[in-house]
């Protein structure tokens, strides 16, 4: 019961705790929406009224224990609360990713085998009813907001309101000893895996799997029922599922809901949460934003901003570490912080920031160290959603630019010959949905957990992930070739936005750039530059002296790697179009699908190992509404300098 | 675009406008017309350039009086509208050519739509107290009620004058939307606009009519949108109403296409 915490070995499923903050804190707020302009705020009390209504709802329309509920839509309150009602009556929540295709949640739908299914709007509903043909389980669609959708006609949708009017008639003590049926080895959720690696699989995740990776972090991090928290990633990832959901009903926390996905950095700012987790790319996107505003801004502006970021540099993250730091430059760190950093960090929506989290992907090491320099105390965790996140974690004061920190209580940590890094702890999945030998060739009968990632413990026994185990190869010339380790050097530069490196059994490292639109563009601007869109932005001669100079410096810090110093770039392009999911080129999360790219750009690759200093190409492209069309555009091959290693390895 | 069957019921005439003529001096604007507009439906008035199709919505505004004819809004006819009692009626409208201040926020603009609704002058609206706060949460609360309806949340506060013209348009019907017309009157939405913007456009026009039941009168160039959306066409040719009927048949009519296309004499 430490710092308040309830005890979980009673309430052990997620609907029990919500009835214990009810009892212990039902005046508290629990969830927060920004709708009309203003945060609409329900108490603990409210949500357990709501869950309640909900669920016993779904019971009137024939819901059973063990039933699969999808939920599909943006981050909302109601979506939550339906994720609880299901769990309430023994079903099982699958929440999707909101802006995939019909297609893409066809396969979730049909092999989930959901019977109901919980949507947002009529943007949602309209592809469950495209696909509901085909998804021959799928009994139920019922919709939060009714916009749009006053002349469907369809017999299996239903409003939420609506289910919620049949629950409130229902009688009572039904929904209390449902919730008491539920142990902790119940299954809780199942999350679909974005498919970096392939067809995505349904990892089966259990209350305690849960809770106890929530209870551990919480606890990590001395997080308490007064953190304030936005949700605002996909509710499909197993990150939204553990820190908006499963941390807040075991920490008691309150956690808000952006207006729109528009608006979220607006958001943020007025909501000033004190806990905030995000993927590196947001953090990268907000320092972009800074730097691009900081190049429009007045002289005086510009000049304070610059010489008090040195400042900061030297000795913000030593001040944060509680390191020692000499009396002057304590100064001039608060006098910036008066001048600088604090309205910087008032725009950024971190004002009352105690804590953040990223993960995802490594995070560059400059930004990195510019949000630690201004007092955020960034931590990067690593985790997966077959551990329900948590792996490890890096530990105050002792957070290093290129670890990931240490084990998390209770997980223990071993690595194979070659490097894999294998888990086993509490959080651990209990098996994927409907497919043994994933499982099997995943989950040890040990309990030990492939991670699929290369990394090894340095000397203060600190976790180092280089990339994925598989995409890590071989130069034909002997050296070390990590791809990642590569791109995100390069996309650190606000300019780069996505780099896809080859150079696997190659003679070479070349690589696909995408340039950053907003970025460049500005850049383009204050230069006179005229362009028409992104393809001929990107073909321009100016633009690519920019990125030749972007190369040559990851270049020169390469070769000061003694593993890596051979994996300098030697030749690059320019990509004509911008990666997309859509397109199938990244995931719904984001990620790049190298071996996809590499099939769909194939004469783009064998340019670059050629001494062609031009292709040409013929891509297609699919808008949003689903139709293709193609853009054509003759791209230039350019040579970067590469430079002399400083130190060779052993 | 949606899986709906449309199940609107038009109902009774409610705005009737008999032998309009209206001229500038020697130049003869409009020429005996006559239009009745339906409650519930959307009606095109359709036209090549200088066939009368803005006058006709400025007499119906009250912007122009015209020299004969009269106007009959919901029983009450009268030779001429004026322009803040057509306002106070329940006719709202938006312009060809957008007409927002252009230095105030998207937010403050839709709050001018509710001008005609407040209780208090402006010397009472300074004072941020009492009944007047009480008043001005009550508009502000239709405001964010069209603002979520037209998906404007992100640029709330942002000076319309930054923003691209398809939202500055958009901005504009929220304006008269906030207003909760009954008829609303649209001066060539779409003019200008993209593929994309064209497609939203229609979709709120539609969702307007359908969620609100208000009456439409639209001003529309492009033809395909016109026979998507409207329950009725009136096509005017140099001040003289020409044809007046569903989309089809107008389609159809031989001085509409000689109209449009041109024809040997």
């Amino acid at each position: 019961m430490a710092r308040g915490l309830p005890d979980l070995s009673v309430h052990d499923t997620f609907p029990k705790l919500l009835l214990h903050h009810a009892a212990a804190r039902g005046q508290q707020p629990a969830w927060r929406e920004k709708d009309f302009g203003i945060w609409q705020t329900w108490t603990w009390n409210q949500v357990a009224d709501e869950v309640r209504a909900f669920a016993l709802g779904l019971k009137a329309l024939g819901f059973q224990r063990g039933d699969r509920l999808a939920i599909v839509g943006d981050n909302r309150p109601h979506l939550y609360w339906a994720m609880l009602a299901a769990q309430s009556l023994g079903g099982v929540p699958v929440p999707m990713y909101q802006d995939a295709v019909a297609n893409e949640m066809r396969f979730v739908l049909s092999h989930a085998e959901v019977r109901f299914a919980v949507v947002e709007d009529q943007e949602q509903t309209d592809k469950l009813i495209e696909i509901k043909n085909d998804c021959l389980t799928l009994e139920h669609v019922i919709y939060s907001d009714p916009r749009g959708l006053r002349n469907y006609t369809q017999p299996f949708l239903t409003s939420y309101a609506k289910v919620q009017e049949l629950g409130r008639d229902e009688a009572a003590g039904f929904f209390e000893d449902s919730i008491a049926q539920g142990k902790q080895d119940d299954l809780s959720v199942i999350l679909y895996t974005s498919g970096t690696t392939g067809q995505s699989k349904g990892v089966m995740l259990t209350f305690w799997n849960v809770m106890m990776s929530a209870k551990g972090a919480v606890e990590f991090d001395h997080l308490t029922a007064n953190e304030e928290v936005m949700a605002y990633l996909p509710m499909a990832w197993v990150g939204d599922h553990i820190y908006s959901f499963g941390e807040s009903l075991v920490a008691g926390f309150c956690v808000a809901c952006p207006e729109s996905s528009n608006t979220v950095m607006h958001d943020l700012r007025e909501l000033g949460p004190t806990f905030f987790f995000a993927p590196p790319r947001i953090f990268e996107n907000l320092l972009t934003q800074v730097m691009i505003r900081m190049e429009d801004a007045s002289s005086i502006k510009r000049g304070m901003f610059h010489y008090f970021m040195d400042v900061a540099k030297r000795c913000g993250a030593a001040i944060l570490d509680g390191r020692p730091v000499g009396f002057g430059d304590r100064l001039l760190y608060a006098l910036g912080r008066v001048f600088v950093y604090g309205p910087l960090l008032n725009v950024l929506g971190f004002s009352r920031i105690r804590l953040a989290h990223t993960a995802g992907e490594a995070i560059g090491p400059d930004i990195f160290r510019f949000y630690r320099s201004l007092g955020v105390n960034i931590k990067q965790i690593y985790g997966s959603t077959e551990a329900s996140v948590f792996i490890t974690i890096q530990p105050n004061g002792q957070v290093k630019d290129d670890t990931v920190g240490v084990p998390v209580p209770g997980v223990e940590l071993k690595m194979t010959d070659n490097g894999e890094v294998l888990f086993r702890s509490p959080g651990a999945f209990l098996a994927y949905f409907k497919n043994d030998e994933g499982t099997r060739s995943t989950k040890t009968d040990e309990g030990w957990v492939h991670t699929g990632d290369a990394g090894f413990l340095d000397d203060d026994g600190h976790l180092k992930i280089i990339d994925r185990a598989k995409d890590v190869g071989k130069l034909n010339t002997g050296g070390m070739f990590a791809p990642k380790y590569i791109e995100n050097k390069l996309k650190f530069f606000p300019f780069i936005k996505e780099a896809v490196a080859y150079g696997d059994q190659q003679d070479y490292v070349a690589c696909f750039i995408n340039i950053d639109i907003e970025a460049v563009g500005n850049w383009a601007e204050r230069r006179g530059l005229a362009y028409s869109g992104y393809t001929d932005l990107a073909c321009k001669s100016e633009v690519y002296g920019l990125l030749t100079d972007c190369v040559n410096k990851v270049n020169q810090d390469l070769a000061d790697d003694p593993h890596l110093f051979e994996s300098q770039i030697k030749r690059f392009l320019i990509l004509h179009k911008e990666l997309d999911a859509d397109d199938g080129e990244l995931t719904r999360t984001r990620k790049v699908r190298r071996g996809f790219i590499a099939e769909k750009y194939a004469e783009l690759i064998s340019a670059l190992y050629s001494d062609k200093t031009h292709c040409a190409i013929e891509a297609q492209v699919t808008f949003e509404d689903g139709r293709k069309g193609t853009i054509k555009a003759d791209l230039r091959i350019q040579e970067s300098e590469r430079y002399q290693p400083m130190k060779k390895a052993g | 675009m949606s899986g709906s069957s449309h199940s609107k019921v038009i109902g009774d005439v409610i705005l009737k406008c008999d032998n309009i003529s209206l001229s500038f001096g020697g130049v003869r604007a409009l020429t005996n017309i006559s239009i009745d507009v339906r409650e519930h439906e959307v009606l095109a008035i359709i036209g090549p350039n200088g066939a009368g199709k803005s006058s006709m919505l400025n007499v119906i505004n009250g912007v122009y009086h015209p020299q004969q004819g009269t106007v009959t809004y919901r029983g009450e006819t009268r030779r001429a509208m004026k322009p803040h009692e057509t306002a106070q009626h329940g006719i709202a409208r938006t312009f060809q050519n957008i007409a927002l201040f252009k230095g105030m926020s998207v937010l403050d603009n839709i709050m001018t739509g509710r001008y005609t609704k407040m209780k208090r002058n402006f010397l009472w609206q300074a004072l941020y107290v009492g009944p007047n706060l009480k008043e001005e949460i009550e508009h502000r609360e239709v405001c964010e009620r069209v603002i979520d309806f037209l998906q404007i949340e992100n640029i709330r506060k942002t000076p319309v004058g930054r923003l691209p013209y398809g939202l500055q348009k958009r901005v504009e019907l929220g304006r008269a939307l906030a207003a909760e017309p009954q008829l609303l009157l649209l001066d060539e939405p779409m003019a200008g606009m993209n593929v994309e913007e064209k497609e939203d456009m229609c979709r709120f026009i539609l969702d307007v009519n359908d969620e609100f039941g208000t009456t439409i009168v639209l001003i529309e160039h492009d033809m395909g949108v016109v026979m998507a959306i409207s329950d009725r066409v009136a096509v005017l040719d140099y001040g003289k109403k020409i044809a007046d009927g569903p989309p089809e048949e107008v389609r159809a009519n031989k001085d509409v296409i000689d109209a449009y296309l041109g024809v040997a004499h």
